[in-house]
């Protein structure tokens, strides 16, 4: 019973998690994230834009102590790794605030330690028959091809609301052109007219 | 014996499962801010969504492990802006829902505190976890239900992943077709304004002309 506890224990104090989230990030704004992590866990940060401006977006990942593990300006996209060097709280933070009017919308996928075990009588210490090898290795493969699937659908959402932004602007800036086409050879010929109807009447004046 | 405490301890692990998460991402929401999350899921998705709420106290200069009284409103819309939840939770909640319609489905928390005097400290940590598709599964109490063996039960979880992949698959084909109206809308429209302002372009012309050469006719200045 005692080790059956024992086992649970992960699952009890959360110490593998992984967590993905979109939001909104608006101008000028900063919004970050906290997350409790025991000493020699290894890590795993990774973001990407998905809609808004040039794409790009500030981040920053400090340890407890404050100390920066990574920062980088202005990235449209990475993935960082590392190994908690203590016990405390990491913060990592999502920065807008060289934007004046664009507000982004980020992904990231912040995974902490390694999978729970399927089974939890698993012991590690016996070996795993070929079959269950097998089984692994095709769910770790799986895993990656939903972690692939998931940039790519970021990707083409970027593409998408670029193309939607493209449609609904060429509506607009075709109407407007040829409404101002239309009002400038109007007021054109109006203004033609003016300048020569002043001539008119100067000269009758004139000639009376 | 042995089964007594496979049983014993399957409850127990379902009863921490089940559990707000302790140890989950958390950030913190100011008193009438309204936090957004985006979803973009294909439809038949599951997604479950847990929050634990701590609220600052100003004397002890920490957080307080909960309290009660204090709720997050929890609304969620569809991709078409329906909402299909809206309601509101206490300090910890657990809120699920299935999508229908595949697409960007919004989750937004704000905290709907009736006493004001709490949040005198302006700070409200709220942990979150949300889980999407084949990761809702919780696979001991499928196993426990089912009576799966070992191997069975990673079979299970592999048929969950690839009929997610399958799901992911249909939507990306739903999003292409989607991706390819939009364009084709795009190239429809400026091949015909395009048209249309040459030729509203030549009429006015054309206008200009005939029109300032019987004003001129008029104005025996030509």
């Amino acid at each position: 019973m005692a080790w059956f506890l024992l086992l649970c224990a992960p699952l009890m104090f959360g110490w593998i998690r992984a967590s993905e989230l979109t939001f909104e990030l608006p101008d000028n704004a900063k919004q970050c994230f906290y997350e409790d992590i025991t000493i020699g866990t290894k890590c795993t940060l990774e973001f990407q834009v998905v809609t808004g401006g040039h794409y790009d977006v500030d981040c920053r990942l400090e340890d407890p102590d404050g100390t920066v593990l990574y920062k980088e300006m202005k990235k449209q996209y990475d993935s960082f790794t590392f190994t908690a060097s203590r016990n405390g709280t990491f913060k990592f933070c999502f920065s807008n605030e060289f934007s004046t009017f664009t507000h982004k919308t980020v992904y990231f996928d912040f995974q902490v330690g390694d999978d729970p075990p399927l089974f939890p009588s698993e012991n590690r210490v016996t070996a795993l028959t070929q079959m269950e090898s097998a089984c692994v290795s095709i769910h770790e493969a799986l895993k990656s091809v939903i972690d692939y699937q998931t940039h790519f659908r970021l990707r083409e959402a970027q593409g998408r609301s670029r193309a939607e932004d493209l449609n609904t602007r060429v509506a607009f800036w075709s109407i407007g052109e040829a409404f101002i086409l239309l009002v400038v050879s109007i007021s054109q010929v109006l203004l033609l007219r003016s300048f020569f109807s002043d001539k008119k009447t100067t000269t009758t004046r004139m000639g009376s | 014996m042995e089964m007594k405490a496979v049983v014993s301890s399957t409850g127990l692990m379902l009863l921490f499962a089940w559990l707000s998460p302790s140890q989950a991402l958390y950030f913190h929401i100011g008193e009438t801010e309204k936090k957004c999350f985006i979803e973009e899921i294909p439809d038949e998705t599951m997604v479950i969504g847990r929050y634990r709420t701590q609220l600052w106290d100003k004397q002890a200069g920490s957080f307080l492990p909960s309290t009660p009284g204090l709720g997050m409103h929890v609304e969620i819309k569809d991709p078409d802006a329906k909402i299909i939840l809206s309601r509101q939770y206490g300090s910890d909640g657990r809120f699920t829902f299935t999508s229908h319609t595949p697409g960007e489905h919004q989750i937004c928390l704000h905290s709907n505190s009736t006493k004001m005097a709490l949040f005198t400290g302006g700070k409200l940590r709220v942990h979150l976890d949300i889980q999407v598709g084949e990761h809702t599964n919780n696979y001991p109490e499928i196993a426990a239900k089912d009576k799966l063996s070992e191997l069975q039960l990673r079979v299970r979880q592999l048929l969950d992943q690839v009929e997610q992949i399958q799901k992911e698959q249909n939507y990306q084909r739903y999003r292409e077709e989607r991706f390819r109206m939009t364009s084709e809308s795009t190239n429809q429209r400026v091949l015909w304004w395009s048209i249309a302002q040459t030729f509203i372009l030549i009429i006015t012309g054309i206008w200009q002309m005939r029109h300032l050469k019987s004003f001129f006719e008029a104005k025996k200045l030509v």
